[in-house]
């Protein structure tokens, strides 16, 4: 008798609007993890298993890795990968703050001119750049450089456009309580302004970070030498003309996705802070 | 320390005029409080002296050398803001060595210098907390050990108090005023509240529309104010007023013709036949009677019922319906006045404000 009465009281409880969020969650889950589930299964099967569909492979092997680590240049592009995105961050941390800071802090003629200027960049898609950046880069020389992959990186609309929101909701006391302080205006944006928005900074790093370490026409079309390639292009790089060695292409893939697993574990919690602030004042 | 000058300054924004012909010098040492309803220009005079707004034109002196065009911090001012503006991510040790460090102080007398201010504000210990884990009184302090640990030669109050709730605020205030005894700076102090006006200053600025309405101290705007703005803005419950002309006058003697009728005669000749004034009477020079016979000599008499009372303990403030508007009264407390009673308000009339309706100057000035 008390049992049911439990039993009763727990279905109570059950919320019918969170059944229904919890089962669209789940299933958005399943169709997230099931791919990555398949990369890594396949990343331990062999060239002959590859095409037969099952979740675990009947022989585990590691050559796989092996192969990749030790006869490609996977490491070769990982570094690459590592430097350009890890360049382009620092620079578009740098000056979009500063120039996002410059917008939301102080007042100058033509202001809001400049600051749509820098919205409207939003509106152009990379592929109508990439004959000018690549025109450009040929007269410079930049063709093959790491300054060539990284270049249109290091300045954004968007990450300018998010720190400016971001530094309009600094009280203007602070800053000027900071100014009668005596500190010089590139102070108070480094020692008050900067470490009031680090959510926000690090929200734009780790988007930044990522798009760039999965950025792909850009480096395919700047690199010819497969010593400057980046991890998208080395994968692709995989793909033969006649046929295209999956198991090692999934292996390869593993890896590039490990360096963005780690900047998610251990900047988790300041994305989703970043995010939901995004939200709120953006 | 040091006194402070202003000369015929502006300060407009675009068509609007914030401040306007602003002439004031403030001595060394003094407690001044600029007061007035929001958006009389106030803080924007506060921020100029702060170097924190352009002066439109005008001079400023900081010890008799013109500031006009100085960086904010080469002024030697300190300044409290209405939020605080504590740096949140610093601790309050470093709230306060914030100027210093970047004066490029010995580190030893940073230190020394943090110290004794936070022992004269009684932060000791709380240097190593964050704001976010203060109160609002414990943040107030810190703002202000921020300003004292500077000696500076100006310090400038943006509503510094404004946050804190009641209790906290008179406490504050009481701080405030042993604080400045016990430092001597040259002080400036924007408020809105009059209480604080005259209860921390030594002399009280009183402003509307960007124009100083009068300057004096707390007892000399209380007592004489020029004009009906001032004599409605200081003290609490605010003045009554009612209008009157003037039927008749004689050397002695003037009749006062009132809204009903009702002549009252006053006892001065400082009015024109015909003028059209207004008589201001402080809550708290009105009496309450309830008996209707005698009349008292020198003194005027309204008929009137009680509409609300609002007991504060030692004193009642008894609000009246009379046929001049409603007027207020403030009494000792007693308990015989009841709502709905018809009363006679008592006035005497050396205690009856008289302003001029067109100019609305003070007649008795």
């Amino acid at each position: 008798m008390s049992s049911n009465v439990h039993m009763i009281e727990r279905l109570e409880k059950i919320n019918p609007k969170k059944v229904i969020i919890w089962t669209l969650l789940f299933i958005g889950s399943i169709i997230m993890v099931t791919p990555i589930i398949f990369m890594v299964s396949m990343s331990f099967k062999t060239g002959q298993e590859v095409y037969i569909f099952s979740l675990f492979p009947e022989k585990a092997t590691f050559d796989n890795y092996l192969f990749v680590l030790k006869e490609s240049k996977f490491l070769y592009w990982g570094l690459n990968s590592l430097w350009v995105a890890t360049f382009s961050t620092l620079s578009v941390l740098f000056f979009d703050s500063l120039v996002g800071y410059t917008l939301a802090k102080y007042n100058f003629r033509g202001r809001e001119i400049v600051f749509i200027a820098i919205l409207s960049t939003l509106m152009i898609p990379t592929e109508m750049l990439i004959i000018p950046w690549y025109m450009m880069s040929r007269e410079f020389g930049w063709i093959d450089t790491y300054w060539g992959i990284a270049f249109p990186g290091l300045m954004t609309g968007f990450g300018t456009f998010l720190m400016r929101q971001f530094f309009m909701s600094l009280p203007d006391e602070l800053i000027e309580a900071a100014r009668i302080d005596g500190w010089s205006e590139f102070a108070i944006w480094w020692k008050i302004a900067m470490p009031l928005v680090i959510p926000a900074l690090s929200a734009l790093a780790i988007f930044h970070f990522l798009g760039n370490w999965t950025a792909f026409l850009w480096p395919l079309i700047i690199t010819n030498d497969p010593d400057m390639y980046t991890i998208p292009v080395g994968l692709a790089s995989f793909n033969g003309e006649n046929e295209t060695n999956w198991e090692i292409v999934m292996t390869a893939s593993c890896l590039a996705t490990i360096p963005t697993l780690f900047v998610f574990i251990i900047l988790q919690k300041y994305i989703i802070k970043g995010i939901m602030l995004a939200g709120l004042k953006g | 320390m040091a006194n402070v000058q202003f000369e015929n300054l502006f300060k407009n924004y675009g068509d609007v005029k914030a401040v306007e012909d602003f002439n004031l010098k403030i001595a060394d040492g003094e407690f001044i409080v600029l007061v007035g309803p929001s958006g009389c220009g106030k803080s924007t005079t506060l921020r100029m002296i702060a170097g924190l707004e352009d002066i439109t034109a005008g001079n400023i002196y900081i010890d008799d050398s013109l500031i006009n065009k100085v960086h904010p911090k080469d002024r030697d001012i300190a300044m409290v803001f209405q939020n605080y503006a504590l740096y949140p991510h610093l601790s309050v040790k470093d709230n306060i060595s914030f100027g210093l460090r970047a004066q490029k102080l010995p580190k030893m007398e940073v230190e020394n210098r943090v110290l004794e201010a936070s022992e004269t504000l009684g932060l000791q210990g709380l240097l190593s907390r964050r704001p976010g884990e203060l109160s609002g009184g414990q943040k107030q302090r810190v703002a202000m050990g921020r300003a004292i640990v500077r000696n500076p030669k100006v310090f400038l109050f943006d509503e510094p108090l404004s946050n804190l709730d009641a209790k906290l605020r008179h406490k504050m205030r009481a701080e405030m005023k042993k604080l400045h005894k016990q430092v001597g700076t040259t002080t400036i102090y924007v408020t809105h509240d009059q209480i604080e006006a005259m209860t921390l200053a030594d002399r009280i600025v009183i402003m509307k529309d960007g124009v100083i309405e009068q300057v004096g101290t707390p007892n000399e705007v209380y007592k004489k104010p020029n004009n009906i703005f001032v004599a409605s803005f200081i003290g609490t419950p605010a003045m009554n007023f009612f209008e009157g002309k003037v039927k008749s006058c004689s050397k002695s003697l003037t009749t006062i013709t009132l809204k009903d009728q009702k002549e009252i005669k006053l006892t001065s000749n400082i009015f024109e036949k015909d003028q059209d004034i207004i008589f201001g009477i402080r809550p708290e020079d009105i009496s309450v009677n309830l008996d209707k016979k005698g009349k008292m000599k020198d003194s005027i008499e309204i008929d009137a019922v009680i509409s609300v009372i609002e007991p504060m303990g030692h004193e009642t403030i008894v609000i009246c319906d009379s046929n001049y508007g409603e007027l207020t009264g403030k009494v000792e407390s007693s308990h015989t006045l009841k709502e709905n009673m018809n009363v006679k308000l008592i006035i005497k009339e050396e205690k009856i404000y008289q302003f001029d309706k067109m100019s609305e100057k003070n007649l008795l000035l």
